[in-house]
């Protein structure tokens, strides 16, 4: 449980650091204490003792051995001194606070006696911070400290008038004062109790702080992410981790969500392309049952028309039934070339010729259903280099649906072809933009023409609001929402993260103004000028590499319409309008074939009013 | 001795047979029929056909190892194989077996059943001629040889690999004679793919008649031999050299290299 909690993982080892840090320093600062204190009571015993010493000297002198006794026997009963006592070279005690002591002698190894005493030779001088010892009588009783203070020879001592010191002696005797440390030991205590106090509370203060904030930022994006993976491992492609954070972890979300974004785009084509392949497999099985009966068709009715060349009635049924079946060996191969994705076989073709080949076919259908055909061509199309079967193909599709369409009521279908010129301008729709901290600023609440618009926060002076660009490429149809006049000081940010959309150091080349810019993913920069009634707009990737002209053909009918909420699964297998009556592919496999020929198809449709689609060949492939 | 005739044709499904067999006999000339392999061996016993027509897809013996069986019974009369399944694959070893000289994908029309029958029986007497003739009769004939370092698809085309890992592809000299003379030929574009066993141009010979050529390799074309382009004849003049089609940058040149000869 707790090694597969990376939050815990890291606010343990963070409150281990500091446990270990406030611990160590802790010790040191009780220790610094303890020593103080008793170094304080150490000099205050230091003095205590010379004191003394210098109280009873002139006695001393003098011999007065009585005054002497009354002096430590006072000094020793004082409190917070435990006692005083003199004892001489030989380890007599001489004087002492306690009476019952005095005569008695110490023996060398004694606490106050070792100190000198421990090496070989005792020592004849015993410096100032030497002196001190501290000891325990016996077990329970409390610490005692005790100073020792020699009594050195001195001129006065030996030419005192009592001679009770020869010249030759370096020390007389020895002043021992002991004093308790119990009320030192017990601020000790206490001093350490409140070091203790504090080092707890500080570790608990600062392990709930990391705790939260490892929580809020580590831990709870690292559960939203956690989350979002296993709903996209359950499938749910769909779902977006919330993650708002600029920080590693926020990007580590953005990018998951892009990449599910893909993910998601990805397995739709795959299930599209599944969907081909088992059609594929299906149309390879059916290819070579069908083609043994339509070669007995074809030979035979090749024969016969070649040998009716003087019956002109006869041969121009026949010639149907021949192209006819040339037309059916082609889109059998057409589907497997499809499903195989080959290439399609291109010859230079006049797009008019194709479409007068189509309506021929379709021709009986028509008139059995009093449908009228009108045509609008244009009589000097340039010949485009195409399949010619398989856009014969898209052309009787598209008119069977307009058949369908327009069911039993009389109707019309019109073909218009003509040649136009386009730049990218309005044709091309935008359909991701990234600020420079990658955020998607396409946003697919607001739409302008059914197509999610551009999201960008304006800031002006003190006035700041949301304006959405028209994401068809080079349009100017924006929703400004009521920005001001842009001029310099507009600034331009992502909603999101408020990076600046503007560029540095590029003005517009048409009025001057500051420019913003956008990426689209493996397409570039898209740049633009907002400045008013200035609609200046460049994307350096699409300009360079695009053809401008294009054969425009038409398919209008005025039949029953198609909802809106089809039109954008209109080109996928499989989406059929017509429930049982179609197959679903007739317009994925004409989508098919107008990609592979580097073209577009669209299509408008208003319910009731009729549909129309618009195809676009490039004349330069 | 045995009895001569033009045409043997083999198919599982006796439409194809029938109607093979009508479209030739009105041309005139003497054809059989099989259902399977082994009836068709049972003809060869007692017929010598000039041309074989063979369905690649058949029970009991299929027509790749119908070919095998012909090799080892030391019949050479060529074959040219049918189907109603054109893969790539197929059409690519219909052209490099041992045996099979041509391929033609079924549903076909009468011409071009004949057209591909002509050509291959053009094809099969040049063979013959070469191999009874003598190397000097062969150079007086005007055979251009193919040169070692060629890669060829069966006696249609060949590729020529170039240093920068670009390859050069051509029309073969045994083609163009069995399609008599060339009148028109059409190209591909620059930019454009190819792939092995697909048509990459169409020639129109002096008869009139239609005839694809099979890629050699797969790949983009990177150029166009515009020479070639505008003066159809400088193929049939020089085709191992001036007069080249395509140079292509191949997109697949190790797997395809297995199935041509050098």
């Amino acid at each position: 449980m707790f090694s597969n909690k990376i939050g815990l993982k890291l606010t343990f080892g963070v409150v281990l650091t500091i446990l270990i840090a406030i611990g160590i320093f802790a010790f040191f600062n009780i220790q610094s204490e303890k020593q103080r204190l008793l170094t304080e009571v150490e000099r205050h015993a230091n003095q205590l003792s010379d004191a003394v010493k210098s109280d009873t000297e002139y006695d001393m002198l003098h011999n007065d051995r009585e005054r002497i006794h009354e002096s430590i026997h006072r000094i020793g009963n004082q409190e917070g001194i435990d006692r005083v006592r003199v004892f001489n070279k030989s380890g007599e005690i001489i004087y002492s606070s306690e009476t019952a002591e005095i005569g008695t002698m110490v023996d060398q190894n004694a606490e106050s006696c070792y100190r000198c005493h421990s090496a070989g030779a005792p020592l004849e001088r015993l410096e100032q911070k030497e002196r001190a010892r501290v000891f325990h009588p016996h077990e329970d009783s409390p610490r005692l400290l005790g100073i020792i203070n020699p009594i050195y020879n001195s001129p006065s001592c030996w030419t005192a008038a009592c001679h009770a010191h020869p010249e030759t002696q370096t020390v007389l005797g020895v002043l021992d004062v002991t004093i308790p440390l119990t009320e030192v030991d017990r601020n000790i205590r206490r001093s350490q109790m409140a070091v203790v106090i504090l080092a707890i509370s500080a570790i608990l203060i600062l392990s709930l702080i990391v705790g939260f904030m490892v929580r809020w930022w580590i831990d709870r994006p690292i559960r939203e992410l956690l989350t979002g993976m296993k709903h996209v491992a359950g499938g749910n492609l769909g779902f977006r981790v919330k993650v708002k954070s600029e920080d590693e972890l926020g990007m580590l979300a953005r990018s998951y969500n892009n990449m599910t974004e893909n993910l998601a785009e990805a397995r739709l084509q795959l299930f599209q392309s599944d969907k081909l392949a088992s059609l594929g497999r299906l149309a390879a099985g059916v290819a070579h049952e069908i083609n043994n009966p339509l070669t007995a068709v074809l030979t035979n009715s090749s024969y016969l028309l070649k040998r009716s060349q003087g019956q002109p009635e006869m041969s121009e049924d026949l010639q149907v039934i021949v192209s006819e079946t040339i037309r059916c060996r082609e889109i059998v191969k057409s589907l497997l070339d499809f499903a195989r994705q080959t290439v399609p076989k291109k010859r230079k073709a006049d797009i008019n010729e194709i479409i007068g080949r189509a309506a021929k076919v379709i021709e009986n259908q028509l008139s059995m259903r009093q449908v009228e055909l009108v045509m609008e061509l244009e009589p000097t199309l340039p010949d485009v280099r195409v399949d010619a079967n398989q856009i014969q193909q898209v052309f009787i599709n598209l008119m069977v649906n307009a058949l369908d369409a327009i069911g039993d009521n009389k109707g019309t279908i019109r073909i218009t072809s003509k040649t136009i010129s386009l730049n990218p301008t309005g044709v091309l729709q935008i359909k991701r933009a990234l600020c420079p901290k990658r955020h998607d600023l396409v946003d697919r609440k607001v739409q302008i023409d059914a197509k999610p618009a551009i999201s960008m926060r304006y800031r002006q002076q003190k006035q700041t609001g949301i304006i959405h660009l028209n994401p068809m490429y080079g349009s100017s149809e924006h929703r400004l929402n009521g920005m001001p006049a842009f001029d310099d000081s507009t600034e331009l940010l992502c909603p999101d993260c408020s990076a600046s959309l503007i560029v540095d150091g590029e003005l517009c080349p048409k009025c001057g103004s500051p420019i913003y810019a956008f990426e689209v993913p493996l397409k570039g920069l898209v740049k633009g000028c907002l400045h008013e009634g200035c609609a200046w707009h460049h994307w350096k990737q699409v300009e360079s590499s695009w053809d401008d002209e294009y054969v425009e053909v038409q398919v209008i009918d005025n039949g029953c319409g198609i909802p809106e909420e089809q039109l954008p699964k209109l080109f996928e297998p499989f989406a059929t309008t017509k429930g049982q009556k179609g197959t679903g592919l007739g317009l994925a496999v004409t989508w098919g074939i107008i990609d592979n020929h580097n073209g577009t198809i669209s299509v408008k449709s208003e319910l009731g009013v009729g549909t129309s689609f618009i195809i676009l060949i490039p004349v330069g492939t | 001795m045995k009895q001569k005739r033009d045409i043997l044709v083999i198919d599982d499904e006796p439409m194809v047979t029938r109607s093979v067999v009508k479209i030739c006999s009105a041309e005139g000339m003497t054809v059989s029929d099989a259902g399977h392999a082994s009836e068709a061996l049972q003809s060869l016993e007692h017929y010598e056909f000039r041309l074989i027509l063979c369905d690649i897809m058949m029970p009991e013996l299929n027509g790749f190892q119908f070919l095998e069986e012909l090799a080892r019974r030391g019949i050479h009369t060529p074959v040219v194989m049918m189907t109603g399944y054109s893969t790539v694959e197929n059409a690519v070893r219909s052209m490099t077996t041992t045996g099979a000289i041509d391929y033609i994908p079924k549903p076909f029309t009468a011409d071009e059943l004949l057209t591909v029958i002509q050509r291959s029986l053009r094809c099969a007497t040049l063979l013959n001629d070469a191999e009874s003739a003598s190397l000097t009769r062969r150079d007086a004939m005007g055979y251009i040889p193919c040169p070692a370092d060629y890669y060829k698809l069966g006696y249609v085309s060949w590729a020529r690999m170039e240093d920068k890992g670009t390859a050069v592809i051509g029309v073969s000299d045994l083609f163009l004679k069995s399609a008599v003379g060339i009148r028109e030929l059409e190209l591909n574009q620059a930019g454009e793919d190819l792939l092995q066993g697909i048509s990459c141009a169409e020639m129109t010979s002096s008869d009139g008649e239609k005839h694809s050529v099979m890629c050699p390799l797969s790949g983009r074309i990177l150029t166009i031999n515009s020479e070639a382009q505008s003066t159809p004849s400088l193929v049939e003049k020089d085709p191992y050299f001036r007069g080249w089609l395509y140079r292509i940058l191949p997109s697949n040149p190790a797997s395809d290299l297995q199935w041509l000869s050098l």
